[in-house]
């Protein structure tokens, strides 16, 4: 494989969540790695979030709760950014990009009821603007005078990552020099829950236990997950508390079965290859993996043979865990909230556990971090380096490579 | 059918009220710039004055319509 080309190198400057087990960034991190769980009677809902708290009525009836959760996500990784006031750069050389599986199913679904009950006349003209699935990305563009590139991105559950790794782009290729991205979803209705159960793929137990050999399924969840990325340059020369650099993308395709992945893990192990030639690192550089661990057989299967076929021996010698475990599958968030909980991994040193997993299954042989938290150790006094897994319905892999700053 | 201004007047202000706006603001006086009442709001408006009063407002009728007042008025003499 040759290396990449001389590119502008991106680094995270802020992170926000609001997730199953709160709000914040910190909250997720620092509770899943106190084994708390944000899943109760088989759901993982965001019960803390109330737009209420964060949103003026106006704001708050203007946006579906995806784009509320976004907002105050976005709100959070600006702050941390030290973005508030005023952004530091040309607004036309700032990016937003927000992935969501869906966009607006609560707002869909409640009009569509009123579509049937009342007619077509009463159906509000509030609907598009709060189910597209670029609403998340408009909200927060207007409410901080982004004006660079901005859209959504779709993906199913590699919709999140996918998001970062566009932003990422866009900035080493020079159509912007900073971007607001990530993820969000909120399809905890009965319908969207309806619709996972009809296929079978959520947990009958209601227990997400990735790599555990009971694991029945996912547990579906909520939420939102906001990175703000900034040209490294640029973000030292404003004097930014840089949390990490976003150093590797790779993404490829099983083109296999829409729902289910190719089970050799060949399509997903090249993505994780690719994410590790795009950051310039060798497979022995990489000291934890944040794996998509959805707690569904196929999935857990095919990932353990992916990360073997691309890491070859070291995969047996570094920790893999899944934020799953603690707040389920936030769907098409889940990358971009799993990035977030993967950077929080780099900057705390602690390693989240992989929740729930007390039985293993012989055939996944790897270090899934059952039981408790642990430290991250990093070989040679380099910088950290985690991946973060996704993988999707539609046959789409997404890798992200994360390095941590140098301490 | 009678209406009184009274009456719309109270449905307006409280319909615009569940749009965002402080209730004490929303005077006869007030424009829907300042109350940061834009065209979507006014659809949502006119769906409930139709609902209402059976007066349907088209986006012509709205675009002329500056103050809360404006639409009270035209609402009373269109149900009238």
């Amino acid at each position: 494989m040759t290396q990449p080309p001389h590119r502008r190198r991106v680094v995270v400057t802020g992170v926000g969540a609001v997730t199953p087990l709160g709000l914040g960034a910190a909250t997720l991190h620092d509770r899943w790695a106190a084994g708390e769980l944000g899943i109760s009677d088989g759901l993982a809902a965001c019960q803390e979030f109330e737009a209420s708290e964060h949103l003026s009525v106006k704001e708050a009836r203007r946006l579906d709760r995806f784009s509320q959760m976004a907002v105050v996500a976005a709100d959070e990784a600006i702050a941390q950014a030290g973005w508030v006031g005023e952004i530091p750069y040309d607004p036309l050389r700032v990016g937003c990009v927000i992935a969501t599986g869906i966009g607006g199913q609560q707002t869909i679904e409640s009009q569509i009821l009123v579509m049937k009950e009342r007619g077509a006349k009463a159906v509000s003209p509030l609907g598009i603007p709060l189910y597209m699935p670029n609403a998340a990305t408009a909200a927060i563009t207007i409410r901080h005078s982004l004006r660079g590139q901005s859209y959504g991105v779709v993906s199913a559950c590699t919709s999140g990552a996918h998001a970062l790794g566009s932003a990422l782009r866009m900035i080493q290729y020079g159509d912007a020099d900073a971007v607001v991205c990530g993820g969000a979803e909120a399809s905890l209705t009965d319908f969207g829950i309806a619709c996972f159960t009809s296929m079978q793929a959520l947990s009958q137990a209601g227990v997400s236990r990735p790599f555990d050999l009971r694991r029945d399924g996912f547990v579906m969840g909520e939420g939102a997950g906001i990175l703000v990325l900034e040209e490294e340059e640029a973000a030292r020369a404003r004097g930014a508390e840089i949390l990490g650099e976003l150093a590797g993308f790779g993404s490829t395709t099983d083109a296999h079965h829409i729902t289910a992945p190719e089970p050799s893990g060949g399509p997903a192990s090249r993505a994780i290859e690719l994410a590790l030639r795009d950051a310039g690192a060798a497979p022995e550089q990489v000291d934890y993996v944040n794996a998509h661990g959805t707690s569904t057989q196929l999935n857990d299967a095919a990932e353990t043979a992916a990360i073997k076929r691309a890491l070859g021996e070291h995969a047996r010698r570094i920790p893999i865990s899944s934020t799953k475990s603690a707040i389920g599958h936030t769907l098409g968030a889940a990358g971009a909230v799993e990035a977030v909980a993967t950077l929080r991994t780099l900057v705390t040193g602690v390693i989240g556990p992989t929740l729930g997993l007390e039985v293993p299954d012989p055939e996944l042989d790897l270090d899934y971090v059952p039981g408790e938290a642990r430290p991250l150790v990093t070989g040679n006094g380099r910088p950290p380096l985690a991946l973060s897994n996704s993988f999707a319905f539609g046959g789409h892999n997404v890798v992200l490579a994360f390095r941590g700053a140098a301490r | 059918m009678s209406v009184t201004t009274e009456q719309v007047e109270t449905r307006v202000v409280e319909t615009l009220a569940s749009f965002g706006p402080d209730q004490s603001q929303i005077t006869r006086d007030a424009t829907f710039e300042e109350l940061d009442i834009d065209s979507l709001d006014l659809v949502e408006l006119a769906q409930v004055v139709e609902d209402e009063y059976g007066v349907v407002l088209k986006g012509e009728d709205m675009k002329e319509l500056k103050t809360v007042g404006d639409a009270i008025d035209l609402i009373v003499a269109r149900a009238g």
